[in-house]
């Protein structure tokens, strides 16, 4: 197999392209999109290629384009809604939690709503409180969605694709401090399964399970590891909603501890939930409790040395890890 | 163009009907066959009788919650409209959504929305689809007066105004919000004004009068359909029930209900009939055989199965 090296901006670039000429349903919805090149470029070159009926630029009213693109998916169109940032989601998080992730279920299985939205999230260097923040636990949380995290760009354009072609009403948050990382991408065409786990790097002697930006941080820790002669299993969950509970078990059926790490605030999200199902699901195939390491629990300060603070790195990451051997 | 009368007499079946399904409703109700909220539509039935008699097979209708009436108007099932308010799986939902959730696919009937004013920019979204497609099709979107002053109505009008879309809004103005006047929600009664700044057509419409509520509509309707914009007309109308069977409307007196009662749309449609030499017992044949829909629709609903325990996790994912 041949690669090249994308940025993950790049690949998502990519993704949309191959699926907008594949299928003339799809069209891309947002602020900034088209004419602007998207906010973080990720749209670049999309409305010369497509034109502004495919590429369309809304005014600030993420409420409404949510809405529109529900619309739309209910007719049969394919749309793929840009939210700038998953920040101004909260806007519009009553037609994705009340209208998309409903519509369905209480139709009786009448209408599907084939469609994404999309953007970045996570933290960012120096945006302060409200434009660095994590809310795949406000997504996660609602049956009806799928919540889409990749961390990387072959990851990213295979499940975006994936995303896409999906028949269900799909939350994909992009890693907005990471649009620039660079990764091998198959020169081929290729897709990713939604709802799958991706074993990063296998190991017998603790399970990290990670997504989005906590990724390469889990990596790094796990080389960190091996100097203390662990072999940590990294465990890139990729999809958030529907966990990959068989991939998940598996490994920590192997290796008896689990770490999870994540960006997010502790309290009420998506780790600890893995954390307490793991808990009670796999009681007795466990030999020391399972741990959660999470971003501090506080708003995103402005001043860079308070903003280091926040996040878990690798050291935390691997300090954690070792208690649990 | 104006209705036939033989068009007219097929709207007054239709409006009882709108009328005696939601009476039965309410009755079983108060029998607790029937739970959750229960929104009566009662008293405003020219409304969705006239403006859905306008609209054409491949257009589509979107409402909020209060939406037994523009579901019978499109032509759903009496007896799964029933069958949905009792929570059975022969309901036009499949019991999944009861009253505020009907959905009926077949007849381009997309909900049933119970968010105030978030299913305005759905509508729009239908209307991208249509032009997107290249469809002459028009969605017409129903919502009450309470549902104009929050954001996602503004969104809506904005963004179908913006793109010139085939979108008809029909604010049906009963003049109270839950519980609350008109008059304390907003600086002017006139709610069409609010056509204005976006801007698109507006007109305000007697929503008693069977015929204006058809007429005007029609002339939006093919607004949208011919120039691929959106108006936003307001039906002056009023509900004789409170907000749901749970509001015994207090906030309101007797003499303002009975003022409405007398421009009772039924009977407002009777009235212009009697003179054109419909007599009396084409009526009571038309009321006899709703009664009997009705009766087995309630018939339908009671005698069908619920839901299987094990269907409990369907429909969630594709």
């Amino acid at each position: 197999m041949s690669y090249k090296q994308l940025s993950i901006r790049e690949a998502l670039n990519e993704a949309l392209v191959e699926e907008m000429e594949r299928d003339d349903s799809t069209f891309l919805m947002g602020e900034e999109v088209g004419h602007y090149n998207g906010a973080y470029k990720v749209s670049r070159g999309l409305l010369d290629r497509f034109g502004e009926k495919r590429v369309v630029d809304t005014p600030i009213a993420e409420n409404g384009f949510a809405g529109v693109g529900i619309g739309a998916a209910m007719c049969g169109l394919r749309p793929i809604i840009e939210f700038m940032t998953f920040n101004f989601s909260l806007i519009g998080i009553d037609q994705v939690i009340n209208t998309a992730a409903k519509l369905r279920y209480m139709s009786g299985g009448q209408f599907k709503l084939p469609m994404v939205f999309r953007g970045p999230g996570g933290s960012v260097l120096q945006l302060s409180a409200q434009h660095s923040q994590c809310f795949e636990s406000f997504y996660a949380h609602i049956p009806g969605l799928m919540v889409v995290m990749p961390s990387n760009a072959r990851d990213a354009k295979g499940l975006l694709k994936s995303s896409i072609r999906d028949d269900n009403p799909v939350v994909f948050i992009e890693s907005e401090a990471m649009y620039g990382v660079r990764g091998d991408v198959p020169e081929e065409t290729y897709t990713l399964p939604l709802g799958k786990a991706d074993i990063k790097v296998p190991g017998k002697d603790l399970t990290i399970l990670c997504w989005s930006k906590s990724v390469p941080l889990c990596l790094e820790a796990a080389s960190g590891l091996k100097e203390f002669g662990v072999e940590a299993e990294v465990v890139d969950l990729m999809t958030i909603r529907p966990l990959d509970e068989e991939t998940i078990h598996t490994s920590v059926k192997k290796t008896n501890r689990v770490l999870v790490v994540q960006e997010s605030w502790p309290q009420a999200s998506v780790g600890h939930y893995i954390a307490a199902s793991i808990s009670e699901k796999l009681f007795d195939f466990l030999d020391a409790p399972v741990k959660v390491v999470s971003g501090e629990d506080f708003p995103y300060p402005y001043a860079k040395n308070l903003e280091a603070l926040m996040r878990p790195d690798a050291r935390k990451i691997v300090e954690v890890a070792r208690s649990l051997l | 163009m104006s209705l036939s009368i033989e068009k007219r007499l097929e709207l007054y079946e239709q409006m009882y009907l709108m009328r005696r399904f939601e009476e039965s409703a309410a009755q079983s109700y108060t029998e607790r066959k029937i739970g959750g909220f229960l929104h009566l539509y009662i008293g405003q039935e020219a409304v969705a009788a006239g403006v859905i008699a306008a609209t054409r097979k491949e257009d589509s209708v979107i409402t909020s919650y209060r939406d037994h009436a523009h579901y019978l108007a499109r032509g759903g099932s009496p007896r799964a409209g029933m069958a949905e308010l009792f929570g059975k799986e022969t309901g036009c939902s499949k019991g999944r959504g009861g009253s505020m959730h009907f959905f009926d696919v077949e007849n381009n009937f997309l909900g049933g929305w119970g968010i105030v004013g978030a299913h305005v920019p759905l509508a729009a979204g239908v209307g991208f689809a249509a032009k997107y497609k290249g469809e002459k099709s028009v969605c017409v979107c129903f919502l009450g007066e309470g549902a104009v002053s929050i954001g996602p109505f503004h969104e809506g009008l904005c963004l179908a105004a913006l793109w010139k879309l085939p979108v008809v809004f029909v604010v049906e103005n009963n003049r109270y919000a839950m519980g609350t006047p008109i008059h304390r929600t907003m600086t002017s009664e006139d709610v069409s004004i609010r056509a204005l700044s976006y801007p698109m057509a507006r007109a305000t419409v007697d929503g008693c009068d069977l015929d204006q509520s058809y007429e005007q509509a029609q002339i939006a309707i093919e607004r949208a359909r011919n120039e691929s914009l959106p108006t936003l007309l307001e039906y002056k109308t009023y509900r004789y029930r409170g907000h749901s069977m749970a509001d015994p409307a207090k906030y309101r007196t007797k003499e303002e209900l009975q003022e409405w009662k007398d421009r009772d749309p039924l009977l407002l449609l009777k009235a212009k009939l009697e003179p054109a030499g419909v007599g009396v017992e084409v009526f009571k044949e038309i009321e006899d055989k709703v009664e009997r829909i009705v009766v087995d629709a309630k018939e339908f609903a009671e005698n069908s199965p619920e839901p299987a325990p094990e269907s409990l996790g369907d429909y969630v994912y594709v």
